[in-house]
Protein backbone atom coordinates (compact mmCIF):
# COMPACT_ATOMS: atom_id res chain seq x y z
CA UNK A 1 0.00 0.00 0.00
CA UNK A 2 2.69 2.47 1.06
CA UNK A 3 6.19 1.70 -0.19
CA UNK A 4 9.27 4.50 0.59
CA UNK A 5 12.32 3.30 -1.44
CA UNK A 6 15.27 4.80 -0.54
CA UNK A 7 14.29 8.24 0.55
CA UNK A 8 16.49 10.81 1.10
CA UNK A 9 15.91 15.15 2.07
CA UNK A 10 17.95 17.78 2.78
CA UNK A 11 16.58 21.50 3.77
CA UNK A 12 19.17 23.59 2.23
CA UNK A 13 22.74 21.81 3.31
CA UNK A 14 21.11 19.90 6.23
CA UNK A 15 19.87 16.19 5.84
CA UNK A 16 16.31 15.66 7.50
CA UNK A 17 16.30 11.82 5.96
CA UNK A 18 18.98 9.20 4.94
CA UNK A 19 17.73 6.80 2.82
CA UNK A 20 14.74 5.73 4.33
CA UNK A 21 13.09 2.52 3.21
CA UNK A 22 10.54 0.80 4.42
CA UNK A 23 6.94 -0.37 3.01
CA UNK A 24 3.27 -0.96 5.18
CA UNK A 25 1.56 -3.47 3.27
CA UNK A 26 -2.95 -3.60 3.94
CA UNK A 27 -4.38 -3.87 6.74
CA UNK A 28 -0.67 -3.36 8.45
CA UNK A 29 -0.35 -0.99 11.51
CA UNK A 30 3.64 0.31 11.85
CA UNK A 31 4.62 2.55 14.77
CA UNK A 32 7.50 4.98 14.31
CA UNK A 33 9.16 6.08 16.95
CA UNK A 34 12.54 8.11 17.75
CA UNK A 35 14.12 10.65 19.15
CA UNK A 36 12.65 14.37 18.80
CA UNK A 37 14.33 15.79 15.73
CA UNK A 38 15.07 12.64 14.17
CA UNK A 39 12.99 12.97 10.76
CA UNK A 40 9.46 10.99 11.86
CA UNK A 41 7.08 13.69 11.09
CA UNK A 42 8.70 14.80 7.93
CA UNK A 43 9.32 11.20 6.83
CA UNK A 44 5.31 10.85 7.62
CA UNK A 45 4.63 13.86 5.90
CA UNK A 46 6.52 12.68 2.75
CA UNK A 47 3.98 10.27 2.37
CA UNK A 48 1.44 12.50 1.28
CA UNK A 49 4.05 14.83 -0.46
CA UNK A 50 3.30 18.01 2.18
CA UNK A 51 6.91 17.73 1.76
CA UNK A 52 8.92 16.52 -1.02
CA UNK A 53 12.18 15.08 -1.23
CA UNK A 54 14.76 15.21 -3.63
CA UNK A 55 16.17 11.41 -3.42
CA UNK A 56 14.45 8.56 -3.88
CA UNK A 57 10.35 7.20 -4.24
CA UNK A 58 7.10 6.73 -2.87
CA UNK A 59 4.49 4.46 -4.11
CA UNK A 60 1.02 4.78 -2.31
CA UNK A 61 -1.45 2.46 -3.85
CA UNK A 62 0.73 1.99 -6.93
CA UNK A 63 0.80 5.69 -7.30
CA UNK A 64 4.77 7.69 -7.51
CA UNK A 65 4.29 10.26 -4.96
CA UNK A 66 7.13 12.06 -6.75
CA UNK A 67 6.16 12.24 -9.94
CA UNK A 68 5.40 15.80 -10.97
CA UNK A 69 2.51 14.20 -13.16
CA UNK A 70 0.81 13.20 -10.29
CA UNK A 71 -2.03 14.78 -8.86
CA UNK A 72 -1.63 15.32 -5.52
CA UNK A 73 -4.35 16.95 -4.10
CA UNK A 74 -6.59 13.77 -5.80
CA UNK A 75 -3.84 11.21 -4.17
CA UNK A 76 -4.04 12.89 -0.59
CA UNK A 77 -8.05 12.91 -0.87
CA UNK A 78 -7.26 9.43 -0.40
CA UNK A 79 -4.93 9.38 2.44
CA UNK A 80 -5.96 10.45 5.77
CA UNK A 81 -4.20 12.36 8.16
CA UNK A 82 -3.74 13.65 11.73
CA UNK A 83 -1.78 16.29 13.51
CA UNK A 84 -0.10 16.74 16.61
CA UNK A 85 -2.43 19.68 16.85
CA UNK A 86 -5.81 18.50 15.69
CA UNK A 87 -5.59 21.41 12.76
CA UNK A 88 -9.39 21.38 13.38
CA UNK A 89 -10.64 24.79 11.25
CA UNK A 90 -11.56 26.85 13.63
CA UNK A 91 -14.03 29.18 12.47
CA UNK A 92 -16.20 26.28 10.98
CA UNK A 93 -18.81 24.12 13.26
CA UNK A 94 -17.80 20.27 13.89
CA UNK A 95 -20.51 19.52 11.38
CA UNK A 96 -18.61 21.72 8.91
CA UNK A 97 -15.10 20.79 9.34
CA UNK A 98 -16.67 16.98 8.77
CA UNK A 99 -18.60 18.14 5.86
CA UNK A 100 -16.48 20.52 3.81
CA UNK A 101 -13.44 18.43 2.19
CA UNK A 102 -16.29 16.06 1.27
CA UNK A 103 -18.16 18.50 -0.58
CA UNK A 104 -15.59 20.53 -2.50
CA UNK A 105 -12.91 17.77 -2.68
CA UNK A 106 -15.18 14.44 -3.48
CA UNK A 107 -18.07 16.00 -4.78
CA UNK A 108 -20.53 14.97 -2.46
CA UNK A 109 -23.88 16.62 -2.09
CA UNK A 110 -23.86 18.69 1.03
CA UNK A 111 -26.94 16.30 2.68
CA UNK A 112 -24.57 13.35 2.00
CA UNK A 113 -21.91 14.83 3.12
CA UNK A 114 -23.64 16.04 7.04
CA UNK A 115 -25.07 12.54 7.00
CA UNK A 116 -21.39 10.55 6.76
CA UNK A 117 -19.82 12.92 9.03
CA UNK A 118 -22.68 12.78 11.64
CA UNK A 119 -22.59 9.12 11.40
CA UNK A 120 -18.41 9.13 12.15
CA UNK A 121 -18.94 11.68 14.73
CA UNK A 122 -21.25 9.23 16.28
CA UNK A 123 -18.75 6.33 15.81
CA UNK A 124 -16.32 8.53 17.85
CA UNK A 125 -19.09 9.27 20.46
CA UNK A 126 -19.44 13.14 20.21
CA UNK A 127 -22.59 12.97 18.29
CA UNK A 128 -24.14 15.68 20.77
CA UNK A 129 -21.12 17.93 19.94
CA UNK A 130 -22.15 18.67 16.29
CA UNK A 131 -23.09 21.71 16.32
CA UNK A 132 -20.38 23.37 18.74
CA UNK A 133 -17.07 24.55 17.34
CA UNK A 134 -13.78 23.55 17.85
CA UNK A 135 -12.80 26.02 20.42
CA UNK A 136 -15.69 24.85 22.54
CA UNK A 137 -14.25 21.09 22.23
CA UNK A 138 -11.47 19.15 25.04
CA UNK A 139 -8.63 18.33 22.93
CA UNK A 140 -9.07 14.95 23.44
CA UNK A 141 -12.72 15.43 20.97
CA UNK A 142 -10.78 17.57 18.81
CA UNK A 143 -8.58 15.00 17.78
CA UNK A 144 -11.47 12.39 17.60
CA UNK A 145 -13.25 14.99 15.81
CA UNK A 146 -10.49 15.26 13.33
CA UNK A 147 -10.05 11.64 12.87
CA UNK A 148 -13.63 11.62 11.60
CA UNK A 149 -12.64 14.46 9.45
CA UNK A 150 -10.10 12.07 7.94
CA UNK A 151 -12.39 8.64 7.68
CA UNK A 152 -15.30 10.37 6.09
CA UNK A 153 -12.89 10.85 3.33
CA UNK A 154 -12.63 6.70 2.87
CA UNK A 155 -9.34 6.74 3.10
CA UNK A 156 -7.64 3.82 1.89
CA UNK A 157 -5.09 4.46 4.83
CA UNK A 158 -4.26 6.60 7.66
CA UNK A 159 -1.23 8.55 8.77
CA UNK A 160 -0.72 9.74 12.82
CA UNK A 161 2.16 12.32 13.48
CA UNK A 162 1.72 12.16 17.38
CA UNK A 163 -1.87 12.08 17.46
CA UNK A 164 -1.92 12.45 21.47
CA UNK A 165 1.16 13.75 22.34
CA UNK A 166 -0.26 17.57 22.82
CA UNK A 167 -3.31 15.91 25.15
CA UNK A 168 -3.15 16.11 28.67
CA UNK A 169 -2.65 12.91 29.81
CA UNK A 170 -6.35 11.66 31.00
CA UNK A 171 -7.30 12.49 27.17
CA UNK A 172 -5.00 10.18 25.63
CA UNK A 173 -7.01 6.88 26.11
CA UNK A 174 -9.87 8.01 24.21
CA UNK A 175 -8.11 8.84 21.33
CA UNK A 176 -6.06 5.95 21.42
CA UNK A 177 -9.02 3.68 21.72
CA UNK A 178 -10.76 5.21 18.75
CA UNK A 179 -7.16 4.49 16.69
CA UNK A 180 -6.87 0.76 18.44
CA UNK A 181 -10.83 0.44 16.84
CA UNK A 182 -9.77 1.46 13.73
CA UNK A 183 -7.15 -1.01 13.53
CA UNK A 184 -9.16 -4.25 14.18
CA UNK A 185 -11.06 -3.07 11.36
CA UNK A 186 -8.22 -3.26 8.96
CA UNK A 187 -7.05 0.25 8.67
CA UNK A 188 -3.81 0.45 6.70
CA UNK A 189 -1.95 2.76 9.65
CA UNK A 190 1.32 4.52 9.61
CA UNK A 191 1.51 6.09 13.34
CA UNK A 192 4.10 8.12 14.40
CA UNK A 193 3.64 7.58 18.44
CA UNK A 194 5.62 6.97 21.74
CA UNK A 195 2.54 5.35 22.61
CA UNK A 196 4.56 2.12 23.54
CA UNK A 197 1.14 0.10 25.04
CA UNK A 198 -1.20 1.74 21.74
CA UNK A 199 2.02 -0.34 19.51
CA UNK A 200 1.88 -3.50 21.89
CA UNK A 201 -1.76 -4.06 21.56
CA UNK A 202 -2.01 -3.12 17.36
CA UNK A 203 1.27 -2.73 16.05
CA UNK A 204 2.54 -5.73 13.26
CA UNK A 205 5.70 -3.59 12.79
CA UNK A 206 8.03 -0.69 14.87
CA UNK A 207 10.05 1.55 12.99
CA UNK A 208 12.80 3.04 14.85
CA UNK A 209 14.50 6.48 13.46
CA UNK A 210 17.46 8.21 14.70
CA UNK A 211 18.85 10.95 12.69
CA UNK A 212 16.99 11.02 9.81
CA UNK A 213 17.55 7.45 9.29
CA UNK A 214 15.57 3.92 10.36
CA UNK A 215 17.61 2.64 12.35
CA UNK A 216 15.17 -0.55 13.43
CA UNK A 217 12.55 -2.16 11.58
CA UNK A 218 11.59 -5.25 13.00
CA UNK A 219 8.04 -6.83 13.95
CA UNK A 220 6.04 -5.95 17.12
CA UNK A 221 7.75 -9.25 18.75
CA UNK A 222 11.07 -8.60 17.71
CA UNK A 223 11.33 -4.93 18.49
CA UNK A 224 10.01 -5.24 21.87
CA UNK A 225 11.32 -9.15 23.04
CA UNK A 226 15.00 -9.35 21.39
CA UNK A 227 18.31 -7.14 21.69
CA UNK A 228 18.53 -4.77 18.75
CA UNK A 229 20.65 -1.26 18.27
CA UNK A 230 21.82 0.18 20.96
CA UNK A 231 20.22 3.81 20.13
CA UNK A 232 16.56 1.73 20.58
CA UNK A 233 17.43 0.18 23.65
CA UNK A 234 18.57 2.98 25.25
CA UNK A 235 15.32 5.01 23.53
CA UNK A 236 13.27 2.32 24.42
CA UNK A 237 14.13 2.23 28.35
CA UNK A 238 13.76 5.87 28.81
CA UNK A 239 10.75 6.04 27.31
CA UNK A 240 9.30 2.82 29.11
CA UNK A 241 10.34 3.88 32.34
CA UNK A 242 9.20 7.56 32.49
CA UNK B 1 -13.04 87.64 20.60
CA UNK B 2 -14.95 89.51 18.27
CA UNK B 3 -15.55 86.48 16.01
CA UNK B 4 -19.19 87.01 13.98
CA UNK B 5 -21.02 83.93 14.27
CA UNK B 6 -23.06 83.18 11.46
CA UNK B 7 -24.75 79.53 11.28
CA UNK B 8 -27.47 81.42 8.80
CA UNK B 9 -24.70 81.68 5.99
CA UNK B 10 -25.48 77.76 4.93
CA UNK B 11 -28.36 78.56 3.46
CA UNK B 12 -27.20 81.61 1.70
CA UNK B 13 -27.36 81.57 -2.00
CA UNK B 14 -24.00 80.94 -4.37
CA UNK B 15 -23.13 82.41 -7.50
CA UNK B 16 -24.01 79.05 -9.08
CA UNK B 17 -27.62 79.14 -7.63
CA UNK B 18 -27.34 76.52 -4.83
CA UNK B 19 -26.92 76.87 -1.19
CA UNK B 20 -23.94 76.79 0.53
CA UNK B 21 -25.03 73.36 2.31
CA UNK B 22 -25.59 71.90 -1.07
CA UNK B 23 -22.13 72.70 -1.59
CA UNK B 24 -20.87 70.46 1.65
CA UNK B 25 -23.23 67.43 0.76
CA UNK B 26 -22.18 67.49 -2.75
CA UNK B 27 -18.21 67.18 -1.06
CA UNK B 28 -19.91 64.80 1.51
CA UNK B 29 -21.34 63.08 -1.61
CA UNK B 30 -18.68 62.48 -3.60
CA UNK B 31 -15.93 62.12 -0.64
CA UNK B 32 -17.85 58.76 0.56
CA UNK B 33 -17.98 57.53 -3.22
CA UNK B 34 -14.40 57.62 -3.78
CA UNK B 35 -13.25 56.55 -0.71
CA UNK B 36 -15.65 53.78 -0.95
CA UNK B 37 -14.75 52.84 -4.14
CA UNK B 38 -10.94 52.69 -3.75
CA UNK B 39 -11.47 50.94 -0.46
CA UNK B 40 -13.25 47.68 -2.70
CA UNK B 41 -10.55 48.01 -5.03
CA UNK B 42 -7.68 48.43 -1.96
CA UNK B 43 -9.45 45.25 -0.61
CA UNK B 44 -9.86 42.70 -3.31
CA UNK B 45 -5.94 43.82 -4.72
CA UNK B 46 -4.66 44.11 -1.71
CA UNK B 47 -6.13 40.31 -0.78
CA UNK B 48 -4.74 39.21 -4.00
CA UNK B 49 -1.09 40.58 -3.10
CA UNK B 50 -1.77 39.45 0.24
CA UNK B 51 -2.20 35.79 -0.64
CA UNK B 52 0.48 35.84 -3.12
CA UNK B 53 2.89 36.73 -0.51
CA UNK B 54 2.48 34.02 1.31
CA UNK B 55 2.74 31.13 -1.28
CA UNK B 56 5.55 29.23 -2.17
CA UNK B 57 6.21 30.51 -5.51
CA UNK B 58 8.77 32.70 -5.14
CA UNK B 59 8.30 34.94 -8.17
CA UNK B 60 4.87 35.64 -6.82
CA UNK B 61 6.37 36.55 -3.35
CA UNK B 62 8.55 38.59 -4.95
CA UNK B 63 6.15 40.59 -7.32
CA UNK B 64 3.83 41.09 -4.41
CA UNK B 65 6.88 42.42 -1.87
CA UNK B 66 7.94 45.06 -4.54
CA UNK B 67 4.18 46.38 -5.09
CA UNK B 68 4.34 46.71 -1.25
CA UNK B 69 7.50 48.49 -1.00
CA UNK B 70 6.84 50.54 -3.95
CA UNK B 71 3.23 51.80 -3.20
CA UNK B 72 3.60 52.06 0.42
CA UNK B 73 6.81 54.37 0.31
CA UNK B 74 5.69 57.31 -2.35
CA UNK B 75 3.55 59.62 -0.84
CA UNK B 76 -0.30 59.40 -1.64
CA UNK B 77 0.00 62.96 -2.62
CA UNK B 78 2.51 62.05 -5.64
CA UNK B 79 1.19 59.05 -6.54
CA UNK B 80 -2.01 60.89 -7.72
CA UNK B 81 0.27 63.06 -9.54
CA UNK B 82 1.58 59.84 -11.13
CA UNK B 83 -1.49 58.51 -12.57
CA UNK B 84 -2.64 61.82 -13.75
CA UNK B 85 0.26 63.57 -15.08
CA UNK B 86 3.02 60.95 -15.68
CA UNK B 87 1.55 57.69 -16.60
CA UNK B 88 -0.60 59.22 -19.96
CA UNK B 89 2.99 60.21 -20.93
CA UNK B 90 4.57 56.73 -20.71
CA UNK B 91 1.72 54.85 -22.43
CA UNK B 92 1.23 54.55 -26.02
CA UNK B 93 -0.19 57.61 -27.41
CA UNK B 94 -3.66 57.07 -27.67
CA UNK B 95 -3.89 55.78 -24.65
CA UNK B 96 -2.77 58.41 -22.67
CA UNK B 97 -4.83 60.35 -24.76
CA UNK B 98 -7.77 58.90 -23.69
CA UNK B 99 -6.46 58.95 -20.37
CA UNK B 100 -6.27 63.01 -20.42
CA UNK B 101 -9.18 63.50 -22.52
CA UNK B 102 -12.15 60.67 -22.03
CA UNK B 103 -11.25 59.37 -18.76
CA UNK B 104 -13.34 60.40 -15.79
CA UNK B 105 -11.44 62.35 -13.24
CA UNK B 106 -12.69 60.58 -10.45
CA UNK B 107 -11.72 56.66 -11.99
CA UNK B 108 -7.97 57.78 -12.19
CA UNK B 109 -8.41 59.02 -8.37
CA UNK B 110 -10.19 56.29 -7.23
CA UNK B 111 -7.71 54.07 -8.90
CA UNK B 112 -4.86 55.96 -7.35
CA UNK B 113 -6.10 55.86 -3.72
CA UNK B 114 -6.95 51.87 -3.95
CA UNK B 115 -3.46 50.98 -5.21
CA UNK B 116 -1.92 52.77 -2.18
CA UNK B 117 -4.12 51.82 -0.01
CA UNK B 118 -4.04 48.30 -1.23
CA UNK B 119 -0.06 48.38 -0.25
CA UNK B 120 -1.21 49.02 3.37
CA UNK B 121 -4.01 46.46 2.91
CA UNK B 122 -1.49 43.19 1.44
CA UNK B 123 0.67 43.97 4.35
CA UNK B 124 -2.66 43.20 6.70
CA UNK B 125 -3.49 40.10 4.97
CA UNK B 126 -0.16 38.72 4.86
CA UNK B 127 0.19 39.10 8.70
CA UNK B 128 -2.96 37.34 9.14
CA UNK B 129 -2.35 34.36 7.29
CA UNK B 130 1.32 34.17 8.73
CA UNK B 131 0.09 34.78 12.25
CA UNK B 132 -1.57 30.88 11.61
CA UNK B 133 -0.10 27.95 12.25
CA UNK B 134 1.61 25.77 9.03
CA UNK B 135 -0.50 23.03 10.34
CA UNK B 136 -3.63 24.62 8.53
CA UNK B 137 -2.60 24.23 5.27
CA UNK B 138 -0.97 21.19 5.81
CA UNK B 139 -4.60 19.96 7.50
CA UNK B 140 -5.89 21.37 4.13
CA UNK B 141 -3.31 19.54 1.70
CA UNK B 142 -4.09 16.55 3.45
CA UNK B 143 -7.52 16.53 2.76
CA UNK B 144 -7.68 17.40 -0.63
CA UNK B 145 -7.79 20.73 -0.85
CA UNK B 146 -5.73 22.53 -3.54
CA UNK B 147 -3.26 25.25 -2.21
CA UNK B 148 -5.79 27.72 -3.51
CA UNK B 149 -8.56 26.00 -1.96
CA UNK B 150 -6.70 26.20 1.44
CA UNK B 151 -6.61 29.77 1.13
CA UNK B 152 -10.25 30.10 0.38
CA UNK B 153 -10.95 27.89 2.30
CA UNK B 154 -9.04 27.43 5.49
CA UNK B 155 -6.92 29.89 5.72
CA UNK B 156 -8.10 33.66 5.03
CA UNK B 157 -11.91 33.00 6.73
CA UNK B 158 -9.39 32.97 9.89
CA UNK B 159 -6.75 35.54 8.65
CA UNK B 160 -9.28 38.44 7.84
CA UNK B 161 -11.20 37.63 11.57
CA UNK B 162 -7.25 38.15 12.97
CA UNK B 163 -6.91 41.16 11.12
CA UNK B 164 -10.26 42.97 11.05
CA UNK B 165 -9.44 45.34 13.78
CA UNK B 166 -6.34 46.36 11.78
CA UNK B 167 -8.93 46.69 8.45
CA UNK B 168 -11.36 48.87 10.23
CA UNK B 169 -8.56 51.72 10.57
CA UNK B 170 -7.38 51.43 7.50
CA UNK B 171 -11.08 51.63 6.33
CA UNK B 172 -11.63 54.86 8.08
CA UNK B 173 -7.91 55.99 7.22
CA UNK B 174 -9.14 56.26 3.62
CA UNK B 175 -12.14 58.67 4.35
CA UNK B 176 -9.28 61.03 5.50
CA UNK B 177 -6.73 60.17 2.88
CA UNK B 178 -9.59 61.08 0.13
CA UNK B 179 -8.79 64.71 0.86
CA UNK B 180 -6.08 64.56 -0.74
CA UNK B 181 -7.48 64.09 -4.33
CA UNK B 182 -8.76 67.57 -4.45
CA UNK B 183 -5.75 68.20 -5.53
CA UNK B 184 -6.44 66.15 -9.25
CA UNK B 185 -9.84 67.97 -8.93
CA UNK B 186 -12.35 66.08 -7.79
CA UNK B 187 -14.79 68.20 -6.07
CA UNK B 188 -15.08 66.07 -2.71
CA UNK B 189 -15.48 67.59 1.13
CA UNK B 190 -11.94 69.47 1.49
CA UNK B 191 -11.99 71.06 -1.98
CA UNK B 192 -15.52 72.63 -1.16
CA UNK B 193 -14.40 73.33 2.46
CA UNK B 194 -11.67 75.64 0.83
CA UNK B 195 -13.87 77.50 -1.68
CA UNK B 196 -16.47 78.10 1.09
CA UNK B 197 -13.36 79.38 2.84
CA UNK B 198 -12.54 81.43 0.40
CA UNK B 199 -15.90 83.00 -0.81
CA UNK B 200 -17.17 83.31 2.94
CA UNK B 201 -15.58 84.40 6.33
CA UNK B 202 -17.08 82.21 8.49
CA UNK B 203 -13.75 79.74 9.00
CA UNK B 204 -15.51 78.49 11.88
CA UNK B 205 -18.65 77.26 11.38
CA UNK B 206 -17.25 75.47 8.29
CA UNK B 207 -14.42 73.95 9.72
CA UNK B 208 -16.73 73.01 13.30
CA UNK B 209 -19.33 71.30 10.10
CA UNK B 210 -16.80 69.22 8.06
CA UNK B 211 -15.16 68.31 10.73
CA UNK B 212 -18.34 66.57 11.84
CA UNK B 213 -18.71 64.86 8.20
CA UNK B 214 -15.12 63.47 8.72
CA UNK B 215 -15.81 62.23 12.00
CA UNK B 216 -19.65 60.78 11.27
CA UNK B 217 -18.08 58.90 8.14
CA UNK B 218 -15.29 57.47 10.30
CA UNK B 219 -17.78 56.21 12.83
CA UNK B 220 -19.98 55.12 10.58
CA UNK B 221 -17.41 52.48 9.08
CA UNK B 222 -16.11 51.97 12.75
CA UNK B 223 -19.85 50.61 14.04
CA UNK B 224 -20.08 48.61 10.55
CA UNK B 225 -17.31 46.43 11.19
CA UNK B 226 -17.41 46.28 15.15
CA UNK B 227 -21.01 44.74 13.80
CA UNK B 228 -19.40 42.70 11.34
CA UNK B 229 -16.61 41.94 13.86
CA UNK B 230 -19.66 40.64 16.01
CA UNK B 231 -21.56 38.44 13.63
CA UNK B 232 -17.90 36.44 12.32
CA UNK B 233 -16.74 36.10 16.11
CA UNK B 234 -16.01 32.40 16.33
CA UNK B 235 -17.76 30.86 19.96
CA UNK B 236 -14.95 29.37 22.13
CA UNK B 237 -11.58 31.06 20.01
CA UNK B 238 -9.53 33.61 21.79
CA UNK B 239 -7.85 35.28 18.34
CA UNK B 240 -4.92 37.52 18.77
CA UNK B 241 -4.51 40.64 16.77
CA UNK B 242 -1.03 40.52 15.67
CA UNK B 243 -2.11 41.69 12.77
CA UNK B 244 -2.07 45.79 13.84
CA UNK B 245 1.45 47.26 12.55
N1 LIG C 1 11.13 23.61 7.54
C1 LIG C 1 12.30 23.18 8.07
N2 LIG C 1 13.46 23.78 7.76
C2 LIG C 1 14.62 23.36 8.28
N3 LIG C 1 14.75 22.32 9.12
C3 LIG C 1 13.64 21.67 9.48
C4 LIG C 1 12.34 22.05 8.97
N4 LIG C 1 11.42 21.22 9.50
C5 LIG C 1 12.09 20.36 10.28
N5 LIG C 1 13.41 20.63 10.27
C6 LIG C 1 14.45 19.87 10.99
O1 LIG C 1 14.40 18.54 10.53
C7 LIG C 1 14.64 17.65 11.60
C8 LIG C 1 13.56 16.61 11.66
O2 LIG C 1 12.35 17.23 12.02
P1 LIG C 1 11.03 16.40 12.30
O3 LIG C 1 9.96 17.38 12.65
O4 LIG C 1 10.77 15.50 11.16
O5 LIG C 1 11.43 15.54 13.56
P2 LIG C 1 10.53 14.62 14.48
O6 LIG C 1 11.19 13.31 14.54
O7 LIG C 1 9.13 14.65 14.01
O8 LIG C 1 10.65 15.33 15.87
P3 LIG C 1 9.55 15.56 17.03
O9 LIG C 1 9.52 14.32 17.84
O10 LIG C 1 10.10 16.71 17.80
O11 LIG C 1 8.26 15.85 16.37
C9 LIG C 1 14.78 18.48 12.86
O12 LIG C 1 16.14 18.62 13.15
C10 LIG C 1 14.18 19.80 12.48
O13 LIG C 1 14.83 20.85 13.16
MG1 LIG D 1 7.33 15.43 14.81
Amino acid sequence: MIEINNVSKWYGSFQVLTDCTTQVSKSEVVVVCGPSGSGKSTLIKCVNALEPFQQGSIVVNGIAVQDPKTDLPKLRAKVGMVFQNFELFPHMTITDNLAIAQIKVLGRSRDEAVDKGLKLLDRVGLKAQAAKFPGQLSGGQQQRVAIARALAMDPICMLFDEPTSALDPEMINEVLDVMVQLAHEGMTMMCVTHEMGFARKVANRVIFMDRGAIVEDAAKEDFFGQPRSERAQAFLAKILNH
Amino acid sequence: MNYHWDWMFFFQETDDGLKYYDWILSGLGWTTFVSLASLVVALILGSVLGVMRTTPKRWLVGLGDAYVDLFRNVPLIVQLFMWFFVVPELVPENIGLWMKQDLPYFVIAIVGLGLYTAARIAEQVKAGINSLSRGQRFAGLALGFTEWQTYRYVRLPMAYRIVLPALTSEAMNIFKNSAVTYAVGILELYFQYKQIIEKTSQVLEITIVVTLCYFVLAFVMNRILAFVEARTRVPGLIVGTKGSK
